[in-house]
């Protein structure tokens, strides 16, 4: 998958300037930089629901995404919830529903749901979506800090056992750290790639997290 | 197309007797009500003016049972739900597209406004000098007098619909038709549902005029006859039959709906 984006504005104020990458089968890509910086812009634009941006984008396949809110239909059962957007099977669904814990929970209503589990039933669609390349936005905030480090370790866990492509919008090092392979680093106005790193898988996190954190300062 | 029968162990086990409890509200106020009236009758004690409920009853039964009451009754009731339909469903349109579309919206509000500001009786009178006198003309006159209403009811709740899920639909590529069923129909719902209300509240009164103005059957027409004969009782009979014909529908057809279509928010 290449992207390319030459620029983006809104209204007068020109958020993006020249960002480019591509991406290999497989390769998991954290975009870290401070928030409002555009990096949910950009994911959007990747995401196709903004088209109005000059540059191209090339090879992104079928898509499915996490986003910020669980973003579920609460009209609608948990399990109607993975198959409906998806198109997928109910035994696929009950699958995906019982790779992030939620077994058994089909028949409830996601109101029945607590926040942590409404988000591992959207992490749950988008992994059912079988996407060739899979979106996060922020996907793990306003989580309590154990229930984060939970939906953390079974993303990494689902992403690196699919073999998943998926780009990673965060603010967090640590996040990024830990779920990604490659890190891309946003900075300036208009944004800008200020470093892309591939992380050294040898290295602990700590190790990485720091590297990154140093790359940010400059 | 709503949510399937669920079990839901919280909130079912205390309705019954809520429920219970209600309905003898309900018909306690409905005895008081008709007490009320027989006592004003008895009062007033002449009944070419106000005749007491129970010989108001007895015109009722004579008219059930020789088959006129059922045969105006019917006829009043085609017609109402012939217009409702007409009305809930172009209404529901013009709403959803006025709603998601500002251009559309600047461009026709005016129209809407107009329509809505647009006396009952001027959209009867001209159906019937333009369409005939005929039954076209008469579910058309109570169809046009109720699309604008649910059309701002409807585009309200278009107006409020959330981006969020609609980014979903199209990260995810839903098709159009799962779109409509999965995510904007239910948010519309309750907006449907209250126009749904307020339209049969209206659109049968709005058919009785009709009927008065220009046509040879149905309680309307059943009303005017009886009226130029200053029969108060058989006015009341027509009256009364029909208001039961509506709440019946409103409490075993609308309300039930209703319930079934907001499930979720009870689970």
């Amino acid at each position: 998958m290449k992207i390319a984006v030459r620029s983006k504005n809104f209204s007068e104020t020109r958020v993006l300037g020249e960002v480019s990458f591509a991406l290999a089968p497989g390769q998991v890509l954290a975009i870290v930089g401070p928030s409002g910086i555009g990096k949910s812009t950009l994911l959007r634009i990747i995401a196709g629901l903004d088209s109005r941006f000059e540059g191209d984008l090339e090879g992104v396949g079928r898509i499915s995404m996490v986003f910020q809110e669980p973003t579920l239909l609460p009209w609608r059962s948990v399990l109607e919830n993975i198959t409906l957007p998806t198109g997928c099977t109910e035994d696929a669904a009950k699958k995906a529903l019982a790779d992030v814990g939620l077994e058994g929970r089909g028949g409830d209503f996601p109101g029945q749901l607590s926040l942590g589990q409404q988000r591992r039933l959207s992490l749950a669609r988008a992994i059912a979506a079988e996407p060739d390349l899979m979106l996060m936005d922020e996907a793990f905030v306003s989580l309590d800090e154990a229930t984060g480090a939970r939906m953390r370790a079974l993303t990494s866990e689902l992403l690196s056992k699919r073999g998943q492509s998926a780009v990673i919008v965060t603010h967090d090092v640590e996040e990024a750290v830990q779920l990604a392979t490659r890190v891309i680093g946003l900075d300036g106005a208009p944004a800008q790639i200020v470093f892309d790193e591939v992380l050294d898988e040898s290295a602990d996190f700590a190790t990485n997290a720091a590297r990154i954190r140093e790359m940010q300062r400059g | 197309m709503w949510a399937r029968q669920q079990p839901c162990p919280k909130a079912c086990s205390t309705r019954p007797v809520a429920r219970r409890s209600r309905g003898v509200a309900t018909l306690v106020s409905i005895a008081a009500l008709i007490a009320t009236w027989a006592v004003a009758a008895l009062v007033v004690a002449d009944q070419n003016t106000l005749p007491t409920p129970w010989a108001v009853g007895a015109i009722i039964w004579k008219e059930a049972a020789n088959g006129t009451l059922w045969f105006h009754l019917g006829a009043t009731l085609m017609r109402v739900v012939a217009a409702f339909v007409l009305a809930m469903s172009i209404g529901a349109v013009l709403g959803l597209a006025l709603g998601r579309s500002d251009r559309l919206n600047s461009w026709f509000d005016p129209w809407v406004l107009v329509f809505l500001n647009l006396p009952a009786l001027v959209v009867i009178v001209l159906c019937y000098i333009w369409i005939g006198l005929n039954e076209v003309a008469a579910v058309a006159a109570v169809a046009v007098n109720k699309i604008p209403m649910v059309t701002v009811m409807i585009r309200e709740g278009a107006r409020a619909l959330d981006p969020a899920l609609d980014d979903m639909g199209r990260v995810f590529r839903m098709d159009r038709i799962a779109v409509l069923r999965h995510i904007i129909a239910p948010q519309l719902a309750p907006h449907f549902a209250s126009s749904a209300r307020t339209g049969m509240a209206i659109i049968w009164k709005i058919v009785l005029v009709v009927e008065l103005l220009g046509r040879s059957n149905g309680v309307g027409f059943q009303i005017h006859l009886y009226f130029s004969l200053f029969d108060v009782g058989h006015v009341l009979a027509y009256a009364l039959s029909f208001t039961a014909v509506m709440l019946a529908v409103e409490f075993w057809i609308l309300q039930p709906i209703e319930t079934r279509a907001s499930k979720w928010r009870r689970a």
